[in-house]
């Protein structure tokens, strides 16, 4: 698989470390009364749709930033590579969850 | 039928006119007691532990494809009990033993061989862990030997005892361990629960269940409508597409393991050997393939292929442990998909929908368990209670922190 990293251009998924879905972004607020139930399911319950998945990876031999890579997880063809950064900063401008 | 020798060799004399279809192919009746999902290993071992175990009547296995399409027929039938922690070691200890009956007990060659497992170590760190390991299994009962440099030259001299970087020092060795013929334990379970008069219904994707104030009425499919009391899902790689459609969230994602067979060779390896010092276990079949295998891709996968880095990160790691296979050329290759979950154990429990129970995150080692995995459903579907060696085994352990985490990995699915 090549990821075409939004800075270095086309880079092959084997310099990358692949964490999982990007919801993982989306950290519960630890003093919610209800906490312990949405890191319960922040932490170990997933979609893990079959299609189109959005999930972390991570540049660690190259320029260790990490990566919002859209792709389908029936063909694995990545349909968009996006900074994780500009994602999350997006989110938080639109008081949303990325 | 009964299968045996004489019946093999009076066939031979007549011109083997006499053998008829192992398994019915049946058209699915309006309803069931019971109807398990998913027509690998695990469902068809559930249903034939059901009728034969369990006296329960009136089920049916639905498969979406054929029966042994799916992970039962794409690993690399190994076979083990060397688990440590007080959740599995039981569990797949019972598994093992099931595998010392099952072809007389059910009539079918499977194959079963136990040629020994052999997990290699190359530091002193390693021993150590594998010597608490050995020590975990006995505590259970279960054989263990932990084997010194010499002793492994004497199994396999050819191994690359002298690597600069990873040195060979010795083994830990399970002689109880070794492989079994996929398919045959698929057809096998089949043929076993149709003579107890299970229907196994072929090409019958599940698409949904009709649930009715909290509890199970049926199962929608591509072949309509099908009514049932208890519904058991063990759909492996497919869970949770499966249990989406009862509104659930599994601690589960899908991931891709490859596996290589190679041309045929000379007798080379008798038992299985797993390389400690990178990713590669191999096997040689009886037909003289080299059988092999190394980690997953590592990341969520339906695609049932892999890519070539993980192609390459094998066999680099089968020439460090063994350069003599350097000239043998590979065969066969191909992928499946496995349901990994969040601690690398399995989950056999209800859930929240009354009469809907699941079976699933067997991880890469599923194949070990189908004996006891389809045993402890069948304890769980018939009597509404935990096989005594599948207590651990439950849905809440990740909420409640009660996590089977062999390799302490932490929820990270592609490190287990
Ligand atoms: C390459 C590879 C190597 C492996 N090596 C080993 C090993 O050496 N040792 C070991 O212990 N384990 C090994 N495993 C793991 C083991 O094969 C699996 O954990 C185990 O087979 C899973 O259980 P199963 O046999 O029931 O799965 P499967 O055979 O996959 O059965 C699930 C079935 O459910 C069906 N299904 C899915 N969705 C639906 C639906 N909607 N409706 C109806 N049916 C459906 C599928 O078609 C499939 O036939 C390996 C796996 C792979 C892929």
């Amino acid at each position: 698989m090549i990821i075409n990293h939004p800075l270095l251009g086309p880079r092959d998924a084997q310099e990358f470390t692949y964490l999982g879905d990007a919801n993982l972004l989306n950290r519960p607020n630890p003093d919610a009364p209800d906490a312990a139930e949405r890191f319960y399911e922040y932490l170990y319950l997933r979609d893990n749709p079959a299609g189109l998945h959005r999930e972390l990876w991570y540049h660690e031999q190259g320029d260790r930033s990490w990566l919002v890579v859209t792709r389908n997880t029936l063909t694995h063809e990545i349909t968009k590579v996006e900074l994780a950064r500009d994602v999350a900063r997006a989110a938080q401008a639109a008081g949303e969850s990325a | 039928m009964r299968y045996s020798g004489f019946h093999v060799i009076w066939e031979a004399l007549t011109g083997h006119k006499g053998w008829t279809p192992a398994w019915r192919d049946p058209a699915p009746q309006s309803d069931y007691d019971i109807i398990i999902v998913g027509g690998g290993g695990h469902g068809l071992a559930t249903a034939y532990y059901l009728a034969k175990e369990f006296q329960q009547a009136r089920i049916a296995v639905l498969e979406k494809g054929w029966i042994g399409g799916g992970n039962v027929g794409r690993n690399t039938t190994i076979v083990r009990s060397n688990y440590m922690l007080p959740g599995n070691e039981p569990f797949y200890e019972f598994s093992m033993k099931l595998w010392e009956g099952l072809e007389q007990d059910f009539n079918y060659n499977a194959m079963v061989s136990q040629r020994g497992v052999l997990n290699l170590y190359h530091t002193d760190a390693q021993r150590d862990a594998y010597t608490r390991r050995g020590n975990a299994m006995r505590l259970y009962g279960v054989d263990a030997e932990l084997l010194g440099r010499d002793q492994v030259r004497a199994m396999y001299p050819f191994l690359n005892f002298d690597n600069a970087r990873f040195p060979i020092k010795g083994g830990l060795l399970q002689r109880r361990g070794g492989t079994v013929r996929h398919d045959a334990v698929a057809w096998g379970y089949a043929r076993g629960a149709d003579q107890r008069g299970v229907d196994i219904i072929q090409n019958c994707e599940v698409t949904g269940f009709r649930i009715t104030d909290g509890r199970i009425a049926g199962v929608e499919t591509s072949r309509g409508y099908i009514g049932a009391k208890k519904v058991g899902v063990a759909v492996a790689g497919a869970s949770s597409r499966v249990m989406a459609h009862a509104g659930m969230r599994l601690p589960i994602e899908s991931h891709v393991l490859q596996a290589f067979v190679s041309e045929g060779l000379k007798p080379l390896i008798d038992g299985v050997i797993t390389y400690g010092a990178g990713h590669f276990y191999v096997s040689q079949s009886d037909k003289g393939g080299l059988v092999f295998g190394g980690d997953i891709d590592g990341y969520n996968s339906y695609a049932q292929r892999g890519n070539l880095p993980v192609v390459e990160d094998v066999c680099e790691g089968g020439m460090s442990l063994m350069p003599n296979i350097g000239r043998a050329r590979l065969l066969r290759m191909w992928g499946g998909i496995m349901d990994m979950s969040m601690d690398g154990s399995p989950i056999i429990d209800r859930t929240d929908v009354d009469g809907l129970y699941f079976n699933g995150g067997w991880c890469y080692g599923g194949f070990k368990a189908t004996p006891a995995s389809g045993y402890c459903f069948a304890h769980l579907l018939a009597r509404d209670t935990p096989h005594p060696t599948a207590t651990a085994y439950r849905f809440d352990r990740f909420r409640k922190g009660l996590m089977i985490d062999e390799k302490g990995m932490g929820a990270q699915p592609n490190l287990h």
